[in-house]
């Protein structure tokens, strides 16, 4: 008894450590109300919606997406568009197919089928265009940075004049947030870059939930029906512990023993 | 099995028996006497079967829609999170399921050391468990580098990179098992077979290992041996087998809470973007089971001399039945050795921890000095414990209560859960 607590003293000693090793390297992240947290967490229909909407006005002009299909707007779990609006924003898109039967490439809208247009032919004329930084695919991001949704909502909120002493080469932006706190991301946002369709004031913080929601929509499609099924099978598994430990008793009543 | 009389009821039966003893072989996994008070640490051999066939089972649906291509990989593990009917459950099972696995078999290993269950007659289970061991981390090493991630890359950049310490073949060793001049295509194809065949090698040594384990039969929490059958055993079925159901169940749901609420937090975010070999992330480390080795290997300056002492921590495992000098199997008996134990399991989670750090300023001297404790207590403390320590009276039986007495808290509860 006296070796398990000194076990689980050695434990919370050794967590306690570990807090403070990482709490002093770096700033605490910002955080928000996500819905999608927790046992029940669901995603916010609207938020998501809007969140498309950040992305493919703000974001996608140098951020592809090129896991996601137009179609996966529609489906159930994610922003939930219903077909016709889902087949109209595909249809805003022009992509190149071929070749046809002459052998010639052409181009047509974007359908259901299409995964996302991606804003650069290429990775190469990507960091050209962003002065040599290419500018990360978004279909996992929420999934690949540490810190996961709270870095990107920080990140984009973080955005602040370098403090003094620090210069910046030109192309070069201070953000409190960011590994080494440089970014060749100019800000992205400002309160009421973009008008919302469903009238939501477009606040700089508004628009930051709303795109990370969206993002983490992105890195996690089946994240609702996770939770839906974990609570179901949890909820099976320990009824089912329940009737065989009762067995158990039961059998082991027999034998003169613990159990 | 071979003092097996059994005969089938059925005239059918009989016939096919006869000619090939599969019901034989049940029939002695049914009655197979089972000593009747393994706690709940024995439960965990049943554990890691499941864990075994878990992992074959979702692997072997993986591989249906995987592709192991260096420029495809990423984008088909995608297409199986977006794509593919339950894909996402099944990867997550799978992912985890590994983490599972690890967390089960150094239970399983722990249980082994603080019970002596790898003294004789037992050496050849116990050496086959090891095997089992090095295969498992084979397997989860060339299973992490699979979805071609930024970890998945610069990890097996590094672990075969440890091979160029081989003094003057070292370098050509490495070529010839990237199958090129760096960590590519070819490496990436090489781990996906070798991946897919390990587990069925570690299947047929489970099976060995589990007919090892069958001669001689369980050891127990009291470490004496038993008659067989006798008043101290029970039936494995369905004594055993209902008492294993319920703590497979209880782990279940702990697997279920990592896969189903928090399937990636044992794993690492690097591993979500693309293998970029222009790009050397930040910090590079193995996955959490691994992380011990990792700082035995950091923390010696020479790295021919660090690939040794990392190899050597798992191959002394193998010398243990003879390194352990005592004939007193279990610690209950033995109050030295279990504070040597509980200080062994503290050494090792501190390796872990440090594993998991730079290695750097005072995490480098802790890993240092856990190193150094780790080999101690296996080639010095053990050799003379079993010399020197005085030990307390072992009970005639598991029914029958310790001869002479003592006032050591723990025999007595021990005795008085057993009578």
């Amino acid at each position: 008894m006296k070796k398990l607590i000194a076990l689980k003293f050695f434990i919370l000693i050794s967590l306690g450590i570990s807090f403070s090793a990482n709490s002093a390297e770096k700033v605490d992240l910002m955080t928000t109300d996500w819905t999608f947290k927790g046992l029940f967490g669901k995603f916010d229909r609207a938020s998501l919606q809007r969140g498309y909407q950040v992305y493919t006005e703000v974001c996608a002009a140098c951020h592809s997406m090129k896991y996601l299909s137009y179609r996966n707007l529609m489906e159930e779990g994610g922003p939930e568009f219903s077909e016709a609006q889902a087949k109209a924003i595909a249809a805003q898109f022009e992509i190149t197919d071929g070749p046809n039967s002459e052998g010639e490439m052409f181009q047509r809208p974007a359908k259901l089928s299409d995964k996302f247009v991606m804003p650069y032919p290429n990775a190469k004329a990507a960091q050209a265009a962003n002065g040599g930084a290419y500018p990360p695919d978004m279909s996992v991001l929420a999934k690949a940075r540490k810190g996961g949704v709270d870095y990107l909502y920080s990140l984009l909120l973080g955005y602040e004049d370098p403090p003094i002493g620090v210069s910046l080469d030109e192309g070069v932006h201070y953000n409190k947030f960011m590994y080494g706190n440089k970014i060749k991301m100019p800000k992205p946002l400002e309160d009421d870059l973009i008008e919302y369709s469903d009238g939501t004031p477009a606040t700089e913080e508004q628009m930051a939930k709303d795109v990370v929601t969206f993002l983490m929509w992105s890195a996690e499609p089946h994240l609702e029906a996770r939770h839906k099924m974990g609570f179901k099978a949890i909820i099976y598994l320990t009824i089912l512990t329940l009737l065989v430990y009762l067995s158990m008793r039961k059998i082991w009543s027999r034998v003169k023993s613990e159990v | 099995m071979s003092d097996h009389n059994y005969v089938p009821k059925s005239r059918v039966a009989k016939w096919f028996n006869d000619r090939l003893p599969l019901l034989t072989l049940a029939n002695h996994l049914t009655d197979y006497p089972t000593p009747k008070n393994l706690n709940y640490w024995w439960t965990f051999g049943g554990i890691l079967t499941f864990c075994l066939i878990t992992q074959i089972v979702t692997g072997l649906t993986l591989a249906m829609h995987y592709i192991a291509h260096a420029d495809m990989a990423f984008e088909s593990v995608e297409h199986i999170m977006r794509d593919v009917n339950y894909g996402w459950l099944i990867r997550y099972i799978h992912s985890n399921g590994a983490s599972m696995f690890f967390l089960a078999v150094y239970i399983h290993i722990f249980r082994s050391l603080f019970y002596g269950s790898y003294k004789a007659p037992r050496e050849i289970i116990w050496i086959l468990g090891i095997i089992i061991y090095l295969l498992m981390m084979a397997a989860a090493f060339m299973g992490y580098v699979l979805p071609w991630g930024q970890m998945s890359f610069w990890g097996a950049t590094v672990i075969t990179n440890l091979f160029s310490a081989i003094p003057l073949v070292g370098e050509g060793i490495v070529t010839w098992l990237w199958g090129g001049y760096s960590v590519d295509n070819p490496t990436l194809t090489r781990f996906f077979t070798l991946h897919y065949l390990i587990p069925f090698l570690i299947l047929g040594l489970v099976v060995l290992h589990i007919w090892a384990l069958h001669v001689p039969g369980n050891n127990n929490p009291v470490g004496i041996d038993i008659k067989k059958p006798s008043k101290d055993t029970v039936p494995f079925h369905p004594y055993i087998v209902v008492k294993d159901t319920f703590a497979l169940l209880m782990f279940m749901i702990i697997f279920a809470f990592f896969v189903f609420y928090s399937p990636n937090v044992l794993g690492h975010a690097d591993n979500y973007i693309e293998a970029n070999p222009m790009v050397t992330p930040a910090h590079i480390v193995p996955e959490w089971y691994l992380l011990p080795f990792y700082a035995i290997l950091r923390s010696v300056p020479d790295k021919l001399l660090g690939v040794i002492a990392m190899l050597s921590a798992i191959l002394i495992l193998a010398a243990l039945p003879w390194l352990d000098t005592s004939k007193i199997r279990s610690a209950v008996f033995r109050p030295l050795y279990r504070q040597f134990f509980w200080i062994l399991v503290i050494d090792v989670l501190v390796l872990g921890y440090v594993g998991a750090m730079p290695a750097e300023g005072l995490y480098l001297l802790v890993a240092r000095v856990a190193t150094a404790y780790y080999f101690i207590h296996f080639l010095v403390i053990l050799p003379v414990l079993g010399f020197k320590e005085k030990t307390i009276p072992l009970p005639m039986s598991i029914s029958e209560p310790v001869l002479g007495g003592t006032g050591n808290l723990a025999t007595a509860k021990n005795n008085k859960h057993l009578d």
